[in-house]
């Protein structure tokens, strides 16, 4: 390289001297020149940010960040904070994972396709159904595209989509959101000591229904009992069975596949990624018969030149850049790192240590709400069933004050009734499960 | 032939074709060779093939049998042994630190390392049911991204909730629809999408129940504006451009369409995939776009990860802001309270617009690539931003015409189309690969035939533009037979498409299956 480095982007590795050789080569005087822009339309004006050093910029977003209240968090509701060998961290962020496109180019991308394939494959394992895409954005987003693809295969008729009144509201609106340029309509079923009433849902469901949707484990952490007979029902109007789960949930809860279950959708980042703000990865699977009405992108196997197995980008004609209007989504950059960090979090407990973790899940948030049962004027779990994770807790003060004296005390919960808290003991550590103990007790005086 | 036996001499011909190759690479003092691992017949064997339980979960199980699932099966490996699969594999990945990466339309502009740092830092990993009281940080970080989103794009209100292009366009199309809507405006069925746009826009579009209405192009590759004018009516809800348009062109006549297109009550949406070319220089807002999308992933320089996560904020004009998707970040002067030793004394809430759509996302989006576009244009300021464009354009234009191929149309911007002729662009696609750069995205736009779209990128030096293009020059002289045979040094050699299409094999468990199937027959 020739010449001085120009200022301006760090990142533009032009000298002053390649710049003037490529100008001449163009035949334009100053790079101005090159902008096709009518002075109308130019802008002449500046933004105000200023530029900074590498270091000031780290400092600058870490004195941010910092404003950040350091709490443990007790929280739930489909975002759990386990933890995330550092094995992951490591190998996701080699760059040629973290730095390449969407891979058009199949025989310079074989190892993210690989990747996905192997996690097409784990949903493929835990939920019984014989196909999986390489994601969607999140569990919300997921449930909205099982809508519209309920609302292409049912053979008659329909304008319903059932879900339950617990649902999150995050999740009933984006479906909303989704099904707003189709005749679908969202209604809720009601639910009973926080699981499907299945007496009521009975009496809902009609010929009118495209779509059932339930939830296992529920937003509560109750685990669904009568999810067979559910699918029947559903079935029995023609009706989409659509489960929302997660892959801890899966892996020890009953199999998607033997209950009747159409399409699965839900949050697979609670394996691979921290609490990101709600930053998730949808996960989507379903039956080989809705194979060609999938959205998103699918990786196959194929053979390459010398009769090995390779991996490709395949069915791509349900896909935007080829289908256009008619396509299955328009999905088109999906999460595909989350979901290599989530194939490799999984692959890095096993099915015997993901088992476990479900495991101790169940005991764990048994444990934890009989403890805090034992305090006066509290009941836990508020419903009278198994539990996963997270449960009701029931409190004879107003819950937003005892949530706030906890967070004072570095333990953030959910308030979710004006007399109910919610607990969830994912990623929550022993010793801070018996704080958090000591501090509701002190809290309760 | 069978294709096995076809195949087979394909194989042989690679062979052949990497010897060849190399006696070529090193006359010229380079060459380039991807890793590959072959074992048992195969490449880097699947987790599955190396080791495998199966778990019966009924055993101490806390949870009565009817209520779980039975047996769990899938790999079980050591650290050391999942480490190595995944180097393998990474090393099986061209990545844009591994070389140039000029995909027209994706922008694939190398990614600084730090902001992977500050994205990892703990206090990143936040629950989003957190009390706004406690994350104040997160809050304000929101807040500062916004702002800087409004400046660059000339808007007055920025979402940073969708998670990608695509469900930013979603965005726009909802929040057009909803201000429609909230005016009475109940015929507009129509969205008007030119030939030459990204095939999010139509399916973005027909999403969200809108009748598309496709535009041609004018002789020059611009939008038509008799064409506008024809389709123009009191059903258009909305006209989706990006600007300059996918042949690299700038819409020269944009205050004319904006002006069109507000005459008959619709609005102008903002595709921003290319709006690298303008940072600086001119901003949808100022040309008269309602609302536009931002894609953080391209512009600003976050990841691609492999096809996402990305993020897609959506700006607006203030008509549209009380449309927008909640919860929303919004500051809230406090007086005299002070937080640490923080100098800035505001306070930041999360809000719910007056009219607003709801969500498009179970939360706030993207969060961990927000941080890192925050970084990147923190980093930046007004004179990276500016120099980027500017070295955009040139290298985009000086690679145009170096490259031996015809390039139609012009002038350009950021990107240039240009035709490989009798050539199959896939080809010349996959012969380029073989010179270690990484091709351009292939026949698209239709407008030019063979299509050969081209985006370097300010991140390229004038060597690495002459790297690549040599590379459009060899194999605008490669014979057919050296088009048909390559790749010949990539991991694997060229892939069978069509059979992964027609015989779909989508899980281990798939591939289990078919294979105990040909060992029974």
């Amino acid at each position: 390289m020739n010449g001085t480095r120009t200022t301006g982007s760090p990142y533009a590795p032009h000298t002053d001297d390649d710049t003037a050789a490529m100008l001449e080569a163009v035949g334009a005087d100053s790079v101005d020149d090159l902008f096709d822009i009518p002075p109308a339309v130019w802008f002449d004006d500046e933004f105000g940010i200023d530029a900074r050093s590498e270091r000031e910029t780290r400092h600058l977003v870490r004195q941010t960040l910092e404003r950040n209240d350091d709490l443990v968090e007790l929280l739930g509701r489909g975002h759990y904070g386990y933890y995330v060998p550092s094995l992951v961290d490591h190998l996701a962020d080699r760059s040629e994972f973290l730095t390449s496109y969407t891979q058009y180019q199949p025989e310079v991308s074989q190892g993210f396709l690989q990747a996905l394939f192997e996690y097409q494959s784990l949903l493929v394992e835990l939920t019984g159904l014989e196909v999986a895409n390489c994601s969607m954005y999140d569990a919300a987003t997921a449930l909205g595209e099982a809508a519209t693809l309920a609302d292409r295969v049912r053979d008659t008729s329909g304008h319903r989509v059932l879900v339950p009144d617990l649902l999150l509201e995050g999740r009933r609106s984006t479906l909303e959101n989704y099904v707003a340029g189709t005749d679908l309509e969202v209604e809720t079923y009601p639910t009973d000591d926080s699981t499907v009433d299945v007496e009521a849902l009975t009496d809902t469901i009609d010929e009118e229904v495209v779509l059932c949707y339930v939830e296992n484990p529920t937003v509560r952490g109750t685990i669904e009992e009568r999810l067979a007979e559910i699918g029947d029902l559903a079935h029995e109007h023609d009706a989409l069975y659509v489960l929302g789960s997660d892959p801890v949930a899966l892996s020890l809860l009953q199999r998607p596949v033997d209950v009747g279950v159409d399409v699965v959708v839900g949050d697979a980042s609670v394996l691979g990624l921290p609490t990101s703000y709600g930053m998730g990865l949808g996960l989507f699977a379903t039956r080989e018969s809705y194979l060609r009405q999938v959205p998103g992108r699918l990786v196959g196997v194929s053979e390459d030149t010398t009769d090995r197995r390779a991996f490709t980008l395949t069915l791509q004609t349900r896909e935007q850049h080829i289908r256009r209007e008619r396509a299955t989504s328009n999905i088109c950059t999906n999460q595909a790192w989350v979901a290599l960090r989530t194939a490799m979090h999984a692959a890095s407990l096993g099915p015997s240590g993901l088992v476990d973790l479900a495991k101790r899940d169940v005991t764990r948030a048994e444990d934890l709400a009989a403890r805090i049962d034992d305090l006066v004027g509290v009941t836990a779990p508020v419903n009278d069933r198994h539990h996963i994770r997270e449960f009701v807790v029931q409190v004879d003060q107003p819950a937003q004050a005892i949530a706030d004296d906890l967070e004072e005390r570095g333990f953030a919960i959910h308030v979710v009734g004006e007399q109910e808290l919610q607990v969830c003991v994912a990623g929550v550590s022993d010793e801070q499960l018996d704080a958090f103990v000591e501090a509701f007790t002190e809290v309760l005086r | 032939m069978s294709d096995q036996g076809r195949r087979g001499e394909q194989g042989r011909e690679r062979e052949q074709g990497r010897e060849r190759e190399q006696e070529q690479g090193e006359r010229q003092g380079r060459r380039y060779d991807q890793a590959r691992y072959v074992s048992n017949g195969h490449y880097e064997p699947l987790l599955s093939e190396k080791d495998s339980t199966r778990v019966d979960v009924g055993d101490d199980s806390p949870l009565p049998d009817d209520l779980t699932r039975d047996s769990l099966e899938f790999p079980e490996l050591s650290e050391p042994e999942l480490a190595r699969h995944y180097t393998r594999l990474s090393q099986m990945i061209y990545g844009i630190d591994s070389g140039p990466y000029p995909l027209g339309s994706c922008t694939m502009k190398y990614n600084p390392k730090f902001t992977e740092d500050v994205a990892a830092l703990d206090t990143a990993a936040v629950h989003p049911d957190r009390s706004a009281g406690s994350i104040q940080g997160t809050l304000e970080l929101l807040y500062r991204l916004q702002d800087y989103l409004a400046r660059i794009g000339g808007m007055d209100a920025v979402t940073l909730q969708p998670p990608a292009g695509a469900a930013g366009e979603f965005v726009g199309i909802r929040v057009a629809s909803a201000y429609h809507e909230h005016n009475g405006d109940d015929q507009r069925d129509e969205v008007i999408v030119p030939e030459s746009a990204h095939g999010t826009n139509f399916a973005t579009a027909a999403l969200g129940g809108y009748d598309v209405v496709t535009l041609p192009s004018d002789d020059g590759g611009r939008v038509d504006l008799e064409a506008l004018e024809a389709a123009l009516s009191e059903r258009t809800a909305a006209l989706m451009l990006t600007n300059p348009n996918t042949l690299g062109l700038f819409e020269r006549n944009i205050t004319e369409i904006a002006e069109m297109v507000h005459d008959v009550g619709g609005l102008l949406y903002y595709d921003g995939a290319n709006l690298n070319a303008l940072l600086g220089r001119a901003r949808p807002g100022d040309m008269g776009f309602d609302v536009m999308h931002y894609n953080v992933h391209k512009t600003f320089a976050t990841p691609h990860g492999g096809g996402g996560p990305g993020a897609g904020p959506v700006g607006v004009v203030d008509e549209l802001a009380p449309f927008l998707p909640e919860p929303r970040v919004r500051v809230r002067e406090c007086e005299g309270e002070s937080r640490g030793e923080e100098k800035d004394e505001s306070e930041y809430e999360l809000f719910t617009p007056e009219h607003s759509i709801g969500h498009v996302h179970g939360f706030q989006g993207n969060w961990l690539v927000l941080v890192k576009a925050f970084a990147y244009i923190a980093r930046l300021g007004d004179e990276g931003l500016l120099d980027a464009s500017a070295k955009a354009v040139l290298n985009a234009n000086y690679l145009a015409s170096q490259i031996g191929y015809e390039v139609p149309y012009g002038p350009f911007h950021h990107e240039f189309v240009a035709s490989a002729g009798d050539q199959d662009a896939a080809d010349v696609a996959r012969r380029m690969l073989d010179f270690g750069v990484h091709p351009p995205t292939t026949k698209w736009p239709e407008i030019v035939p063979q299509a050969l779209m081209t985006e370097p990128t300010e991140v390229e030096s004038k060597e690495t533009l002459d790297t690549l293009a040599e590379a459009f020059q060899q194999a605008s002289a490669s014979s057919d037979d050296e088009l048909g045979a390559a790749p010949n040094r990539t991991a694997v050699g060229r892939i069978d498409q069509t059979s992964a299409a027609r015989n779909p094999r989508l899980s281990w468990q798939a591939l289990q299956d078919t294979n105990s199937g040909e060992d029974s027959a």
